[in-house]
């Protein structure tokens, strides 16, 4: 599996870290109260199909990458640098 | 039998090897099978099961029964195909799967046994007693049925892996394949041309056809030496493609030839990670046999081999050759076979319209449908309409049509699709994101027509480069048209083999059709068609007929199983080249390695780090009694430790106490400079994650240390939270942990060795202190803080000085009656002070279960900090760490013990806790532990008892506070 | 007295000699590592070639040469290999001192590329990793920086506890990338 690394190109898979999904972005308020936190840490769907996921590009640059990718077909759609996009958000 | 031709062989190069002990002689271009059958060898193995004799069947990598063992001792290695294995000098090969010889295996009274051995034979015979399984059954059934065994001694040859990167990958040098790298690289491209034999050419150096006006093999190899010459051609021989992964991205499993792989440092393989844009699977076709009784007897094989032996290696492997198939390829073989003067017995051809002009004896409309001769063909039945006809023939060449070679493109669950037209599987389009098929693995079974296709294949692919086609003539080549009639098994009663290396006959797969075993896959794993080392490769397609026949479906809707990666066997040690041993992973060692290990310390390996256990002195003979002195040491004068694998990250930025007040529980940003402060981290499920020390060494610059194991996940959660959570923070960090070697110094005379050695007194220097020093004029960092309870410091210099430094430090520390310590004391003296590392913070434990719920600051926000508050993990009866003391009639802790109410049963459901962390304290004269245990803060004092399941040591222990050494501190203090 | 002598990374382990391939360890003088704050790039780089000669390098770009030299060393990081930094860069980038946190080898010779192709997963063909290009990566599990220093010499970084196991990849690759022939 290759994945493009918005800054160092498309790199093979064994230089990132998988972490997981890229909910990890939007952390709730402290007060938000337990079921937003629990969505946050521990539900997840298993979609057969797209997801977005974390990956942490270790050994190459140290940035984390949000990977728009197919589950079923392993095709990578594309990536953008997390810090790219929680800065987006509100 | 050997014979005058125009072969691909060296005759200037005799080779002499053994098989089975015996010395023959081949050339040099010969394989062990073509070497073996012009010595007139034709039993060559033993079959899986029945232990039927075998002869070679094919000329190629799909072999399945002329596997032979190569090589002594750790270089042993089974299963090797004779079809493949380049003859060189000195070569030792062994046939497989017999005993006490080829020529007479005793096990052979399986074949006998057959009727009772069918499909399902293990799974109804040997169900009970079920003790049996493993015990009897497995064991004997493996040592009667399975191919070539290992040595079971470690490797001591070199294997390699390597990457290589490329525009295009063309995978098979044959006539498709050339023609698609010649277009490509001429156009600019970057190739790489991969073929798993040793020289291009594919069909065309077993063939006698010719391109552009000359033999096909001499076309193959001076293109092929063209290309190589070209700047941006790279061709790969010897090399097969064994998987095709995501992204582009090939496995191959390169074989060094021989003679190079006899050079010092050379390795015997090497498996390439092939990354290409795209590819273009020339990969060609393989011939199936047909199903028909005794169709196994050595001197059988497929009319392509025949062919190849022929007109390849100058070989005829009979004096009496019949060729029976359902194509024109019949009619060529039997053409190429009198062209060098062999006696062809019988010509037959299953197709009723079929002609020849050939002077043979020839059977139209006619099929083999038995063959005699135990150890090697002695005659073959002929039956057609008008009767049966008994042949005598010590080689039958058969031919049951192409497969195309789909393999590859199924590795990313494509499913080829059947072709009526040409009677077998084609690949589907897109199966493969990226690839291409070319040739006759697409069906195109003319040498022409595998030449246009390789052309078109590249321009399709330049197309997609953006680069220009560039003209290329199409040479000119036989264009014949592939005439078949289908023909899978031939009607009759005795076993007819469709797998050949796993005995699976064509009774078998309808004997598993008539038990419901109907869909591909369940006939499969029932049968164990397909399941072999050959992965079915001549088979798979002839048996999937047989069962759409017997379920009375048509071929595409019984479909076929699923090829997977590897398309030939990988050595694992190819695979995991340079990971044996202590290549498995990169070792780490610190400055002082080297004084340490002069010292005689044992090292231990703590993540990829290794560090000192301790420091034997002359006279003792128990790491205890060095442990023991270790510990009264620095708590009596001073000892000294490196501390250099703690991770150490340097943090600064106007927004540097935000951060870190978001990833400590505690509050970071009212540290004052030049101190220091313990601090904790959750993960954000509210569990500890680490603990060490925040040094605030200017007002927008701080140095963490993270403990050894922890440092990388640290690092990782730091650029988490900064770059997912709270990108706006100004804030950079990067790890100083080799920039600098760290030693603790501690110990009641700690502080009178540094006055002594800095450039200037430590001065009032207060715990938790932190200050800029000198030694010998290097610029150093010394940090009052203690791991052991003692007063003490960690003195940090740049790491090229950690040598002198460490071993400056011992001298003075034995001067003053200390000395150095290793991790056992280090973990003593932790354990006495109740401090915790990884073994109490496991990852299920919460900052209030070790006691530090306070150290969660109420007035901020941190990671962890919501989920921290959640009702399971604040909720009495968690288990909560407490000290442990023995006071029982075993004086002994052991870590991983549970607890348990006295007077309980020892079990689940009864558990009160565990021990995490055990050491004999010379201080106290007693084990000492620490451990987790229900409502622990509440229940100091209790006696409960320790069993230790795993080691069967059982005592009573004392619960108390985990901090038994200096409970009030005051030592570090003062 | 005290006599805090220093050692190298790589003391006692380099050079190495294969074939025509040479293994050495590179005296790279002070390192620092220069993290520019938010939005100060191109003032660092400003301040970087005023101070030295050489501007930032881009990502996965090296500028500047031998003895004066700055390396793209990951997002928001680049290493100045040399001199010791000018105290006007600290107003634009946190830096830290990193002389002696990396052992920095250089491979030089014909089939360099073919060694590194053993032991990283990078393309490292002419027309795609030309000199002057860098990049961070695994190397047999070491987070690793390469740098292309000519079309036949190559630098190596990792962390300078790694330098015995890296001299020894590095060599049993070498090995193995001579007994093939050719160079």
């Amino acid at each position: 599996m290759r994945i493009s690394c918005p800054i160092c190109g498309e790199r093979d898979r064994r230089e990132f870290y998988y972490v997981g999904d890229a909910v990890a972005l939007n952390r709730p308020a402290a007060d938000a109260g337990p079921e937003a936190w629990d969505d946050y840490l521990h539900n997840r769907d298993n979609l057969a199909g797209e997801t977005r996921d974390l990956w942490y590009h270790e050994s190459g640059c140290a940035a984390w990458v949000v990977v728009t990718r197919n589950t079923v077909t392993h095709e990578v759609y594309h990536t953008e640098l997390a810090s790219d996009v929680r800065e987006a958000q509100p | 039998m050997r014979i005058e031709g125009k072969g691909q062989i060296d005759r200037t190069r005799p080779v002499s090897f053994t098989f089975d002990g015996h010395r023959y002689q081949g050339f040099a271009g010969d394989t062990l099978a073509s070497a073996l059958l012009a010595n007139d060898i034709r039993l060559m193995g033993r079959s899986f099961k029945y232990h039927r004799p075998r002869g070679v069947l094919t000329a190629g990598s799909e072999e399945p029964n002329a596997l032979v063992t190569t090589g002594l001792g750790p270089a042993q290695e089974p299963n090797v195909r004779a079809t493949t294995l380049e003859l060189h000098e000195g070569l030792i090969a062994r046939s497989q799967n017999r005993w006490p010889s080829l020529d007479w295996d005793v096990m052979a009274v399986n074949d006998l046994a057959a009727p009772f051995l069918g499909a399902g034979f293990y799974y109804k015979t040997f169900m009970w007693p079920r003790k049996f399984w493993e015990a009897v059954y497995e064991p004997v059934i493996r040592n009667a049925a399975g191919l070539g065994a290992l040595s079971g001694e470690a490797i001591t040859e070199k294997y390699e892996r390597a990457w290589a990167h490329c525009d295009l990958l063309v995978i098979g040098a044959g006539p498709a394949g050339l023609m698609a790298a010649q277009v490509a690289a001429e156009a600019g491209a970057d190739v790489i041309l991969v073929d798993e034999d040793t020289r291009p050419g594919g069909r065309l150096n077993a063939e006698t056809l010719e391109v552009d006006g000359m033999p096909g093999a001499d076309w193959a190899a001076d293109l092929a030496d063209d290309l190589a010459a070209l700047p941006n051609v790279r061709i790969m021989a010897r090399t097969t493609v064994t998987g095709a992964y995501d992204g582009g991205t090939y496995g191959a499993l390169e074989r060094i030839a021989p003679d190079m792989a006899m050079r010092p440092g050379a390795p015997l393989a090497c498996f390439w990670r092939i990354v290409a844009k795209r590819c273009i699977l020339a990969a060609g076709a393989l011939e199936r046999p047909v199903a028909f009784q005794n169709n196994d007897r050595p001197g059988i094989m497929m009319a392509s081999a025949v062919r190849a032996y022929l007109n390849r290696w100058d070989v005829v492997p009979g004096r009496n050759v019949a060729v029976f198939g359902n194509t024109d390829d019949a009619h060529r073989t039997a053409a190429d076979l009198i062209a060098a003067g062999v006696h062809v017995s019988a010509l037959i051809d299953a197709r009723h319209h079929s002609t020849t002009d050939l002077d043979v004896p020839f059977y139209a409309g006619a099929q083999v449908s038995d063959a005699t001769g135990r150890k090697g063909l002695e005659a073959i039945t002929i039956s057609r309409a008008s009767g049966q006809d008994k042949v005598q023939a010590d080689c039958l060449a058969m031919s049951g049509g192409w497969n195309p070679s789909v393999h590859l493109t199924c590795h990313m669950n494509g499913r080829p699709a059947w072709n009526r037209d040409i009677a077998a599987f084609t690949p589907t389009e897109g199966a493969i994101p990226g690839m291409v098929t070319a040739g006759a693995c697409q069906g195109d079974f003319s040498t022409r027509a595998c030449l246009e296709a390789g052309a078109r294949a590249a321009a399709e692919v330049l197309e997609g480069f953006g680069l220009t086609l560039p003209h290329v003539e199409i040479p000119k080549a036989e264009d014949s048209a592939y005439d078949i009639t289908p023909l899978w098994a031939v009607p009759g009663k005795g076993r007819a083999w469709l797998d050949f290396q796993n005995d699976v006959t064509v009774k078998d797969v309808k004997q598993a059709a008539t038990e419901n075993f109907r869909s591909v896959e369940h006939m499969k794993r029932y049968t164990t068609q397909g399941m072999a080392t050959d992965q079915g490769k001549s088979s798979n397609v002839v048996a999937l007929a047989v069962l759409a026949d017997a379920t009375g479906r048509g071929i595409p809707e019984t479909g076929t199983t699923t090829f997977r990666p590897p398309y030939v066997p990988v050595p694992i040690a190819a695979m995991g080249s340079g990971a044996q041993g202590k290549g498995f992973a990169p070792e780490r060692f610190t400055t002082s390695h080297a004084a340490s290990k002069e010292r005689g310390a044992p090292m231990i390996e703590a993540g990829l780090w290794y560090r000192p256990s301790y420091f034997p002195q002359p006279g003792e003979t128990h790491w205890r009694q060095s442990c023991d002195r270790e510990v009264n040491m620095v708590r009596n004068t001073v000892g000294v430790a490196d501390v250099s694998t703690l991770g150490k990250i340097d943090i600064q930025g106007p927004d540097a106490a935000a951060l870190l007040d978001l990833v400590y529980t505690n509050m970071m940003s009212t540290l004052k400079v030049g101190r220091v402060r313990y601090g904790l981290m959750l993960r954000e499920d509210g569990h500890v994650m680490d603990d060490g020390t925040c040094a605030r060494l200017g007002e927008a610059h701080y140095l963490i240390t993270t403990t050894t194991a922890a440092a990388g996940q640290v690092m990782r959660h730091l650029e988490f939270v900064h770059q997912c959570l709270v990108p706006h923070l100004d804030v950079r960090f990067i790890s100083v942990t080799e920039q600098w070697a760290q030693f603790a110094i501690a110990g009641p005379k700690s502080r009178a060795l540094l006055d002594d050695l800095l450039d200037a007194p430590v001065g009032d220097l207060p715990f938790m202190g932190y200050g800029d020093v000198t030694v010998d004029e290097v610029a150093a960092r010394l940090f009052r803080i203690s791991f052991s309870g003692e007063h003490a410091y960690e003195l940090a210099v740049p790491a090229c000085y950690g040598d002198a430094l460490f071993r400056e430090l011992l001298t003075r520390a034995e001067a003053l009656g200390g000395g150095p310590y290793g991790m056992e004391a280090l973990n003593v003296l932790r354990i006495e002070k109740g401090f915790i590392t990884h073994a109490e913070i496991h990852g299920r434990v919460t900052a209030g279960d070790i006691g530090m719920a306070r150290m969660i600051s109420a007035k901020k926000d941190c990671i962890g900090k919501a989920a921290a508050a959640r009702p399971g993990l604040v909720e009495e009866g968690r288990e909560q760490l407490v000290g442990l003391t023995p006071v029982g009639a075993v004086k002994e802790l052991t870590s991983g013990a549970h607890l348990f109410n006295q007077g309980e049963e020892a079990v689940r459901v009864n558990d009160q806790g565990y021990i995490t962390s055990v050491g004999f304290s010379p201080t106290f004269g007693c084990f000492l532990g620490l451990g987790f245990l229900k409502d622990g803060l509440s229940r100091h004092g209790e006696v409960l008892r320790m069993v230790d399941h795993l080691r069967g040591v059982e005592t009573l222990v004392k619960v108390q506070d985990p901090v038994q050494f200096d409970p009030d501190g005051g030592r570090v203090r003062d | 007295m005290i006599d805090l002598y220093p050692i190298t990374p790589c003391a006692g382990l380099l050079p190495i000699e294969v074939g025509a391939m040479r293994l050495t360890e590179v005296d790279a003088g002070t390192i620092t590592s220069l993290s520019p704050y938010k939005g100060r790039d191109d003032a660092l780089s400003d301040a970087l070639k005023a101070a030295h000669g050489m501007a930032l390098p881009a990502p996965n770009r090296a500028t500047g040469k031998d003895g004066n030299r700055a390396i793209w060393f990951g997002q928001r990081q680049a290493l100045l290999l040399g001199p010791a930094p000018d105290a006007a860069l600290s107003e634009h980038a946190a830096l830290t001192d990193q002389s002696d946190a990396w052992a920095v080898i250089r491979l030089t010779g014909p089939g360099s590329a073919d060694v590194l192709a053993r032991l990283v997963p990078l393309d490292l063909r002419d027309g795609h990793f030309r000199a002057g290009h860098t990049a961070r990566t695994d190397l047999m599990h070491m987070h690793a920086s390469l740098t292309r220093i000519s079309a036949q010499a190559w630098q190596i970084m990792v962390f300078r506890s790694f330098a015995q196991t890296l001299a020894h990849e590095l060599k049993t690759a070498m090995q193995g990338v001579a007994a093939r022939g050719g160079v």
